[in-house]
């Protein structure tokens, strides 16, 4: 599915995920293998100033890396993806993830696209701030 | 204090260990993850595209066992996850196996809201039984000690 070509100044997503559940954040730590007790014991974080259970920052993370994975398709490939976690999530927050194409380049029979993403809370919150860059065949 | 603490390993590495990359873990970090994408699950669905075979979203690599750099203790409860971030040379695949080791890249300490934090770089990378790097990972954690 060779064909979107992207121009600066495009949007990216939204990607609105459903809101983020105490046993999502116990899936995730088994997945992932992140058992750090902030992310599942009410009382730890609590007693670690968070006034109850926090997400992971990867958990947030990866709903961005769906939204560029969806953008890109599987005929691109995505070169580098980082992040600054700018906030806490915490179980009933709605995350939505989003992006803008800052630069677009040829290389050979690729575009390369650099964008910004980021993801906020119900609140407006900013809650995940990056970039990524990724390379989408030529129609 | 706690730079001098962390200053004599960085550079220090720790030894790769041998990851196989699950199909079933690919698609319960999918699960977690809530992504539908059938690239993560479904095997037949997966040989009709270029990849053939099913391939992991783009985080995934944090769930691999990247080994201990010797001597260096680090208490997990003390630590923000402050940025990360991936380079990609290749998608990672069910049924790869890779080498992953971790080094300390950086310390440094600065002066935040919550006053003198430490900063602790690390680099993580992947390696396939070819020896071709798969993937470069950064983390920047602040250090709360």
């Amino acid at each position: 599915m060779a064909g979107r070509q992207f121009q600066p100044g495009d949007t990216i997503g939204p990607l609105v995920k459903p809101p983020v559940t105490k046993t999502q954040l116990v899936m995730y730590s088994g997945a992932s293998g992140d058992f750090n007790p902030i992310h599942t014991v009410d009382e730890f974080a609590k007693e670690a100033g968070l006034g109850g259970v926090i997400a992971h920052g990867m958990l947030t993370m990866a709903f961005v890396g769906q939204v560029l994975t969806d953008t890109i398709g599987l005929a691109g490939d995505l070169r580098k993806f980082g992040v600054r976690f700018t906030g806490m999530v915490r179980p009933g927050d709605v995350i939505t993830c989003q992006g803008r194409v800052t630069e677009t380049r040829m290389e050979g029979e690729q575009q390369v696209v650099s964008c910004e993403v980021w993801a906020s809370t119900q609140n407006g919150d900013q809650v995940v701030a990056g970039q990524a860059e990724f390379a989408v065949p030529i129609a | 204090m706690s730079l001098e603490l962390f200053q004599p390993f960085v550079g220090v590495e720790s030894t790769p260990v041998r990851n196989e990359v699950e199909k079933g873990a690919i698609r319960k970090f999918a699960d977690a993850i809530g992504d539908p994408n059938p690239i993560y699950r479904d095997e037949e669905y997966a040989k009709t595209t270029r990849y053939g075979r099913i391939v992991a979203p783009p985080t995934f690599s944090r769930t691999f066992d990247y080994g201990e750099i010797p001597g260096l203790q680090v208490k997990r409860e003390g630590l923000i996850h402050g940025e990360q971030q991936f380079e990609y040379v290749r998608p990672i695949f069910a049924g790869d196996v890779l080498y992953c080791s971790t080094k300390l890249a950086d310390v440094y300490e600065k002066e935040g809201k919550l006053g003198r934090m430490t900063f602790l770089v690390y680099e993580q990378k992947g390696i396939d039984e070819a020896g071709e790097t798969v993937f470069i990972a950064r983390s920047n954690v602040i250090y709360r000690g």
